[in-house]
């Protein structure tokens, strides 16, 4: 498996099993509404963020979408400053102004989510133009989803990055579904990694619950970004096994194909990652112990951390408007 | 183009603040492109892009050789595509670089409305400063020869809803300069919208660079009978109706607010104190625009002080016709601000 020391694979696998613990406690706490904040879980998708901030350094540039806390934690966000801002503390990573759809932790490189669908995308590409222009060699990455692949403004972006030769990597989520909208509804063609290549960017599709895969794959990608070889776009499919906000998934029958669900439950990248680095003896059961109550005892923490926290000063509303 | 040429020179304004007569006079575009010049000199995270900023006519002169003596790393072309090239300044500006991004009209804005609204204006707060976007757009209201409706709108009423945003109109070459400096210098994403026909106006500049404080208004003529505010390019219509009124025994205060966000409401309510009038001229409609946002804040702030309504010269609310007979019938001038003045005076 790879040229990667055991130490950096049990490491992006506890990245794996701290998102999918992370989004499991959210999820089970949701429903007493003291996180009166919409989330977005990204369980079934954790490989991609794991996969690919394995490559970066922690001045490196992440730049995310409204299914933000993968990417967050992923890139070192601070959990407890995370989970204060989905209680809107004024401890959260934006103070209680921003709320689950924004995240920043700029002193990791994480840049900064939006919620508007291909948001990020241009301001990423600013970011690597950026790096151009103080010559610091740092990458910018960007994560969206399926349906930010119709937005207008990635074909704006790519354009420009290719043009310039940009460090930035675009990395597509395709997790299939828009709110309940399936991509074959919304998309005439569904291969989305066949667009970029309309600009001469090297582009591929992976299997985005294999986190090997999207190591590999991410690692050429920001290799010739950092060498000067321009912009990379990766297709990861995952399947998003919640809802598209909430908790669980209610409406999961009615909008589901229902041939694809078992397809995917056997693609789980947590387990089947698990598996595979206990097969090879990377991990033992013993130290899957370990990690696990390292991330279950930072959790515990993160959210007594956010619950004692004081709330925003209803006498600073205006305050941050200017920076 | 010989059409703005002749316009513009005949509407040369009478009036410079400053000035000695050996003092150095610039148009607004030279002053501009001084100021970038200087900008780009001085700091290393300045940047310049935008749509032409390497044309042979350096967008009416205003980046004119900044490509050629800084490089094309710092002052370079775009590519069409309005609304990325935004969220691009947006990126470069959170990660420590200071662009400016340069359209030829504020129509063009409008494809950028996602990254205005929805990114530069909100990065700040809603990531409660962790991040801040130092990125100044300017744009160019078109008049004139058949321009019509896609190239002569000036939209200020637009960017003037949104929070997070300065709004900035200067309508002096001096103005121009010192303005500019101090919205690169700001650290907030700036709307900078400039006038075509304020391109031929000279006023003194002074070489070195300096700064006009972002909300600060100034008062441009002083008077006691009524005040005028004028923005942009309305500061000239306003004096030359001043200037005729003052024949007919009316003295008119003419208050030029320079920036719309932040407003400084502070001279507007000071003039309108001594006057007890307002007239209020504007380029751009008056539905839900700056016009009637002053005098919303008049009425607001300033009531007790008024002795009439407040009057509005903006435009009428259609889109800016093509032919120069209905161009004539579209576009508030003097003889406007004059009227709307008579009107309260006679009362």
């Amino acid at each position: 498996m790879t040229s990667l020391s055991k130490k950096e694979l049990q490491a992006m696998y506890a990245v794996i099993l701290r998102i999918r613990l992370v989004e499991l406690k959210i999820e089970e706490l949701y429903p007493q509404d003291e996180m009166k904040t919409p989330i977005h879980l990204c369980i079934g998708q954790e490989a991609v963020p794991a996969g690919v901030c394995a490559n970066l350094t922690k001045d490196d540039y992440v730049f995310s979408n409204h299914r933000g806390h993968g990417h967050y934690i992923a890139k070192g966000g601070d959990l407890k400053a995370m989970i204060s801002e989905l209680f809107c503390r004024e401890t959260g990573c934006s103070k209680g102004r921003g709320g689950s759809m924004h995240l920043i932790d700029t002193s990791v490189g994480f840049m900064g989510s939006s919620s508007i669908v291909g948001g990020s995308i241009p301001i990423a590409t600013g970011a690597a133009l950026s790096s151009i222009l103080r010559k610091d060699k740092r990458v910018s990455v960007v994560f969206f989803g399926d349906a930010a692949s119709e937005e207008g403004v990635l074909f704006e972006s790519m354009n420009f990055a290719a043009l310039k030769k940009l460090p930035v990597v675009y990395v597509c989520e395709n997790n299939f579904y828009s709110v309940c909208s399936h991509q074959s509804a919304r998309q005439a063609n569904s291969d989305i990694s066949s667009r970029p290549r309309a600009f001469d960017i090297p582009s591929c599709r992976i299997d985005g619950s294999d986190v090997m895969e999207v190591y590999d794959a991410s690692k050429k990608a920001v290799d010739n970004a950092r060498s000067g070889r321009g912009p990379s776009f990766l297709e990861c499919r995952a399947y998003r096994w919640r809802g598209h906000a909430g908790a669980g998934d209610p409406q999961k029958d009615y909008y589901r194909k229902q041939d694809e669900w078992g397809e995917w439950m056997a693609k789980d990248p947590l387990k089947n990652f698990e598996d595979a680095l206990i097969k090879n003896k990377t991990l033992t059961a013993l130290e899957i112990k370990a990690i696990r109550e390292t991330i279950d005892k930072d959790i515990s923490g993160a959210f007594e951390f956010a619950e004692r926290s004081p709330l925003p000063k209803k006498e600073e509303l205006e305050k941050y408007l200017f920076g | 183009m010989p059409w703005t040429k002749i316009l513009i020179e005949k509407q040369e304004p009478d009036f410079d603040e400053h000035a000695g007569r050996d003092a150095r006079k610039l148009t607004v575009p030279e002053a501009l492109k001084e100021t970038l010049d200087q900008a780009l000199g001085m700091d290393k995270q300045v940047f310049v892009m935008g749509q032409g900023v390497d044309d042979p006519s350096g967008m009416f002169g205003m980046t004119l050789g900044l490509q050629k003596k800084f490089g094309s790393e710092r002052v370079f072309d775009t590519p069409l595509s309005e609304n990325a090239l935004t969220g691009i300044g947006v990126g470069a500006a959170i990660t420590g670089t200071r662009p400016v991004y340069l359209h030829n009209r504020p129509d063009f804005l409008l494809l950028a409305m996602d990254q205005i609204v929805n990114h530069a204006s909100k990065y700040s707060y809603m990531f409660a400063g962790e991040a801040r976007v130092p990125l100044v757009m300017i744009a160019v209201i078109g008049r004139g020869w058949g321009s019509a409706a896609q190239h002569s709108q000036s939209l200020h009423g637009l960017f003037m809803h949104v929070p997070g945003l300065r709004l900035v109109m200067p309508s002096t070459a001096y103005d121009a300069k010192g303005l500019l400096t101090a919205s690169i210098a700001d650290g907030n994403p700036v709307i900078f919208i400039e006038h075509r026909w304020l391109f031929k106006h000279r006023s003194h500049v002074p070489e070195e660079l300096y700064a006009i404080p972002l909300g600060k208004g100034i008062v441009r003529r002083k008077g006691k009978d009524v005040t005028i505010v004028g923005i942009s390019y309305m500061v000239i219509e306003a004096l030359r109706a001043a200037e005729e009124l003052q024949e007919e025994g009316c003295s008119a205060e003419v208050i030029d607010p320079r920036t719309l966000k932040p407003l400084d409401e502070k001279i507007i309510l000071e003039s309108v104190k001594k006057t007890g009038r307002l007239v209020i001229a504007d380029t751009d409609w008056k539905t839900c625009g700056a016009a009637s946002e002053i005098a919303s804040m008049v009425a607001q702030k300033g009531f007790k002080y008024l002795k009439s309504a407040v009057k509005i010269v903006a435009w009428p609310d259609v889109p800016v016709p093509g032919s120069y007979v209905l161009e004539e019938s579209f576009y508030p001038g003097k003889d406007d601000i004059i009227n709307k003045v008579k009107e309260l005076v006679k009362k």
